[in-house]
């Protein structure tokens, strides 16, 4: 049982992460029907970022807690920039291209994102800065650690304020109205270019918070650790229907535990046989089981075949 | 035929034949192991071309295919379990390995649609690549991350290709041979995948791509088709593994990645998806430019007299940027098959 609490509270934390990704994933596609492959390299590039802003900011002297925020400032600020920067050059001279021409462009940008990484903070592995407390608080014999508090919470709040700027405010109405039908939205009134890259802008902020949280909690950066982590992000997004903001954060926590209980469980499960390096596997088989009795994800709605 | 067209098929076979020598001789050997490479995308391009290009299913697992045809070859000829079966039986046996893995992979996924069906492909090419890379405990397969070496060279009857052969003088060592024949296996492919595209099958595909629905109507088995397409390519796939292996007497799961899938993808559609020329050329473009930019280290030097920027940064970097920019300059790929451009056009 202690066992299951605990790779609970991890899979928690680490789904809390993937949800925020999962989320920039999710609203593109609702909106583009887009497979942002870039979007990744984007929380990569917020974790790299705010690493350095915290070097330079806690070399000055700063209090920790200040650095942090003001770090997380910058890495959103630029993550957006990128964002805006991205729609603009890759996918808004593609839009009524044929589908696959903006997958090889977002492909194309996430190689010229991880070799610019690498070429300003050099290929090694970088260590964030220690600046939040090495607490922790033990329960039951569950140990949760400060980091894992503050990711889980502060994760639910940005969700919370999505899910209302999206579900109660005029912006998030057009939003709603360019994914269901651009043209439509567009003879209303809404200006559909505006709401696309304000998507992405949003999609890339958020990216930004998750990748300061991903670069704390594994006290690491590097110019490819988004990959692994967009790749896995996506994943969520389409465990919980992609296009659909909740499933993206159903989606996210529940590929997180899942991997987790993985971890934990699939050396007993098997006799010894398999290790915890299979965890990926067991990942993607759930995606698999899932989606082949759900089609459209655990949230997706059932698309109506057009004729 | 007029002449004129005759002429030029002629000059194109001549050159094919003769660029290999032409290589050697002018930029050495590692420039021909180059173009065996080129080739072997070739055909796997050719292969991803019938899943993407003919049938319309997005697979981002491609290179799973490609594994299994490889190990599959590797383990039956080499040390690893002191197997030593030859290419006859191994090629065909990898290539329906591979197709037997495509049904696995599609009877159950294939009712999904568009990037769901992406992402299962995705997910089974990770799958196939953790189990190879983490199958030498218990019981030692696949020699986990270190892979198996030491595998058989290739021989095709009294050809062996490891061998340096001369002939009028003129030196033939293994990666010419390695040439020739990987352009007899395109030669093939290519012929096959034309023969496809006509046949009834070839239409049936085509009509799902184009409307799922209106070719189930019409009375098209359409799940069967599509399994079909998925096992058709992955037999490309596990015949370009098994020569994998031969060549390069090593495989380990890091040649299997998903960048490797992707990158497959990125030849199909960048060349032209669902013609054959396009996607020729894409597999020959991606797979000789990232070579070519090597040299941008030397240029640098060259210009500025040393060398400012990391050359293997700088190569992926032009080679990312030249990905971008080739895509924004023609959205259709650089060789569209006919009727796409035409529907391309009619929609602006």
């Amino acid at each position: 049982m202690d066992i299951f609490l605990q790779q609970l509270v991890n899979g928690l934390t680490l789904g809390s992460i993937y949800a925020l990704v999962a989320l920039g994933y999710t609203m593109v596609y609702g909106i583009m029907e887009l497979i942002n492959f870039a979007h990744g390299d984007v929380v990569m590039v917020g974790a790299m970022v705010a690493l350095t802003a915290l070097q330079v900011l806690t070399g000055w002297g700063l209090p920790p807690g200040i650095a942090l925020a003001m770090a997380v400032a910058m890495a959103m600020a630029v993550c957006m920039v990128l964002g805006l920067a991205i729609e603009r050059v890759a996918y808004r001279p593609l839009r009524r291209a044929p589908k696959l021409a903006p997958l090889i462009t977002a492909i194309g940008l996430s190689i010229v994102l991880q070799q610019l990484a690498a070429l300003i903070w050099g290929r090694s592995y970088r260590s964030f800065p220690a600046v939040l407390p090495a607490d922790s608080v033990s329960w039951h014999g569950v140990i949760i650690t400060s980091i894992q508090a503050l990711i889980i919470v502060l994760a639910a709040l940005l969700m919370a304020v999505l899910l209302l700027l999206v579900k109660r405010t005029a912006l998030g109405r057009a939003m709603r109205a360019t994914a269901q039908n651009p043209g439509v939205a567009q003879l209303m009134g809404v200006n559909t270019d505006r709401i696309i890259a304000l998507t992405f802008a949003l999609g890339s902020v958020l990216a930004a918070v998750a990748g300061v949280m991903v670069a704390a909690y594994y006290n690491v950066g590097n110019y490819t650790m988004g990959f692994m982590l967009g790749l896995k992000a996506f994943t969520a997004a389409v465990l919980g229907g992609i296009g659909n903001i909740p499933g993206a954060m159903l989606g996210g926590l529940l590929l997180g535990v899942v991997e987790a209980m993985g971890a934990g469980y699939i050396g007993d499960l098997t006799g010894g046989y398999f290790g915890s390096n299979y965890k990926d596997v067991f990942a993607f088989l759930v995606l698999i089981g899932v989606l082949v009795f759900h089609p459209n994800g655990l949230l997706g709605s059932r698309a109506r075949e057009k004729v | 035929m007029n002449a004129r067209s005759r002429f030029i098929n002629w000059g194109a076979a001549v050159l094919v034949l003769a660029l290999p020598f032409a290589t050697h001789a002018l930029l050495g050997q590692g420039w021909v192991r180059i173009l065996d490479f080129a080739l072997l995308y070739v055909l796997l391009a050719l292969g991803l071309n019938i899943v993407v290009g003919y049938a319309g299913l997005l697979d981002l697992g491609y290179v799973a295919f490609f594994a299994v045809g490889a190990y599959c070859y590797a383990l039956f000829a080499s040390p690893q379990f002191d197997l030593h079966w030859p290419l006859w039986v191994l090629l065909p046996m990898g290539a329906l390995l591979a197709a037997c893995f495509g049904v696995l992979l599609g009877t159950p996924t294939l009712g999904l649609r568009g990037d769901y069906l992406a992402i299962v492909t995705l997910g089974f090419g990770e799958i196939i690549r953790i189990f190879l890379n983490n199958l030498n405990a218990p019981v030692n397969i696949t020699n986990g991350p270190q892979g198996v070496s030491l595998i058989d060279p290739l021989h095709v009857g009294p050809w062996f290709l490891e061998k340096t052969y001369h002939v009028g003088g003129i030196e033939i060592p293994l990666v010419i041979n390695i040439y020739f024949l990987f352009l007899v296996a395109v030669g093939l492919a290519i012929r096959l995948s034309q023969r496809l595209e006509g046949s009834r099958i070839g239409r049936a595909w085509a009509a799902i791509r184009e409307d799922e629905l209106a070719a189930a109507s019409m009375g098209l088995n359409t799940r069967n088709l599509k399994l079909l397409a998925f096992a058709m390519g992955a037999t490309f796939g596990g015949v370009s593994g098994g020569l994998f292996a031969g060549f390069q007497g090593f495989v380990s799961p890091e040649s299997f990645t998903l960048q490797e899938s992707v990158m497959i993808l990125c030849m199909v559609v960048l060349g032209g998806m669902g013609n054959i020329a396009g996607v020729v050329l894409g597999a020959v473009l991606l797979s000789v430019l990232p070579e070519a930019l090597r040299g941008l280290g030397g240029l640098q030097e060259f210009l500025f007299g040393k060398v400012w920027v990391d050359p293997s940064n700088l190569r992926l970097l032009v080679f990312g940027i030249a990905l971008v920019l080739m895509m924004l300059l023609r959205p259709e790929g650089l060789l569209p098959a006919r009727a796409r451009q035409r529907e391309f056009h009619e929609s602006q």
